[in-house]
């Protein structure tokens, strides 16, 4: 939170005694770093965030993953204000319980998805701070990527990634998983290891370069038989 | 309704009611008790007895971006006199160069070894003059024919001189460890091991500050610039090599222009 009063004109000192109106100027939004990205295979989904929650140039804490389990098939990853994050996810769970209380059934990837575009919309004059990745199955099984704006505009992705390093990080998946700019190179499809193993690498280059991204990364992988996690350290400094 | 504390003045000097308390904790964890779990730059200095030890980080960083991550924030001026910066980074290296510079001339005009407090004079006149628009902070440390001495100089030209530093968006973390490991006339050793632990918390908890430790040690029989002290123990590993193979990028158009050369000299 930044709160600060603005004086006249710049450069000019004010009159000693000033007693019209002084503007102040306070910023409910705070920027808490972090970096999630989601990618889709044949038959599973990765969700990975990094652990460091940070404000301004101090470090709040060194392990807040930002990949939350919404179903046994769905992870979402929030990132962005840490306070909207946090609502937005009781919110969500929420929803999901009513739905499932009032449906008898668990909702799908694709319906979560739909419904966060509507609560995000909802809060179209007064956004949440939030960049939302959601990665699971669809019901057929295969893996799914939903990416989302702060005021609910998303679409289905192959893969995504989010957050203060997203800029760094989503041209390298393009080369990597779209095998763009690239000629005369075979598209294979995207095994689970491999994509594991790109994830990893590819957070580590976002921690060599980006202050917000470090700590340690954790990795949602679903798959039919449920969500794996695993964690691994990267640059602490 | 107001606060208790407002009622009474609070009584002087430190409180130790909670020191029971911990002796008993570190009695019931067996001395493991639980550790709790940070421009940017950091820039300290030590005076020690036998000179000036200067330390730095080397993140140089554009907003969120690292920029270089082995940039060298500890610059020349006069063979007994360093200085460290941190801020903008040009008005930094500009700066320190154009110091340089100017003693070097009085150097050769004088034929004297220039004093530390007349590198520090200079500066505060050039920062000053600019009024704070050249975003400068400055730690400057040298052995002269006076003694050690370790200055700082602010952006809007303002001095301070103390036997411990530290600037740069670190330098509250560095500041903590100085204050509680600093005495008067330390050992080299201890000396450089105390500035480079000061370096290190502005690494670990500042966002500004990152990568390797860079120290300078001067005294009067030279100077020791170790580049760097301490590498970053973190390593960009990654798991597989990212290798293009030629032919990857397309070759739409080919001109070839060859360069008409005339030979000079030959040695065979």
């Amino acid at each position: 939170m930044i709160s600060s009063q603005t004086f006249g004109d710049p450069g000019k000192m004010r009159d000693y005694h000033y007693t019209g109106p002084v503007e102040h100027r306070f910023s409910p939004y705070a920027f808490n770093g972090g970096t999630v990205l989601a990618v889709a295979g044949e038959d599973f989904a990765i969700v990975a965030s990094d652990t460091r929650l940070s404000e301004g140039y101090s470090i709040h804490s060194r392990d807040s993953p930002k990949c939350y389990k919404l179903t046994d098939t769905t992870v979402i990853g929030c990132s962005g204000f840490h306070g909207d994050c946090l609502t937005l996810t009781k919110i969500i769970d929420a929803r999901l319980k009513m739905y499932k209380h009032s449906n008898n059934k668990t909702m799908t990837s694709n319906a979560i998805a739909a419904m966060l575009s509507t609560i995000l919309y909802g809060r179209r004059f007064f956004p949440y701070y939030v960049y939302n990745i959601i990665g699971g199955l669809d019901e057929h099984g295969k893996g799914a990527v939903y990416s989302f704006d702060p005021v609910g505009s998303y679409q289905r992705d192959t893969y995504k990634a989010g957050g203060s390093a997203s800029a760094m990080l989503q041209p390298l998946l393009d080369n990597q998983i779209g095998f763009k700019n690239m000629e005369g190179v075979q598209h294979v499809p995207l095994t689970q290891d491999k994509a594991v193993q790109l994830v990893k690498d590819v957070f580590i280059s976002a921690a060599e370069r980006d202050v917000y991204t470090g700590d340690a990364l954790r990795v949602c992988i679903i798959t039919k038989e449920g969500i794996s996690e695993q964690t691994v350290p990267l640059r602490k400094d | 309704m107001a606060l208790s504390n407002v009622l009474e003045t609070p009584a002087a000097g430190f409180n130790f009611d909670n020191s029971a308390r911990n002796a008993a904790l570190e009695g019931l964890f067996d001395g493991q008790t639980p550790k709790p779990p940070k421009t940017g730059t950091t820039i300290a200095g030590v005076v020690f007895k036998d000179g000036v030890v200067l330390g730095a980080d080397t993140r140089a960083t554009s907003s969120e971006v690292v920029a270089d991550k082995m940039c060298a924030k500890i610059h020349y001026i006069a063979p007994n006199i360093y200085c460290c910066g941190a801020g903008t980074a040009a008005d930094t290296e500009k700066t320190t160069e154009l110091l340089s510079s100017n003693l070097t001339i009085f150097s050769l005009n004088s034929g004297r070894n220039p004093r530390v407090v007349m590198a520090v004079n200079i500066l505060q006149d050039t920062l000053y003059r600019y009024h704070g628009q050249i975003g400068a902070n400055l730690i400057l440390g040298g052995v002269d024919c006076t003694g050690n001495h370790l200055y700082t100089v602010g952006p809007y030209g303002s001095v301070n001189k103390t036997p411990y530093l530290a600037m740069g968006s670190g330098d509250l973390a560095a500041l903590g460890i100085l204050e509680d490991g600093y005495k008067p006339d330390l050992e080299l050793d201890k000396a450089k091991e105390l500035v480079r632990v000061a370096i290190h918390a502005g690494i670990m908890n500042d966002l500004g500050s990152g990568n390797n430790i860079d120290i300078c040690v001067i005294t009067r029989e030279g100077v020791d610039y170790i580049r760097p002290y301490q590498v970053s123990e973190y390593k960009d590993k990654r798991e597989t090599k990212y290798k293009y193979v030629p032919g990857t990028t397309p070759v739409l158009t080919e001109k070839v222009v060859p360069l008409k050369l005339e030979v000079v000299e030959e040695t065979v």
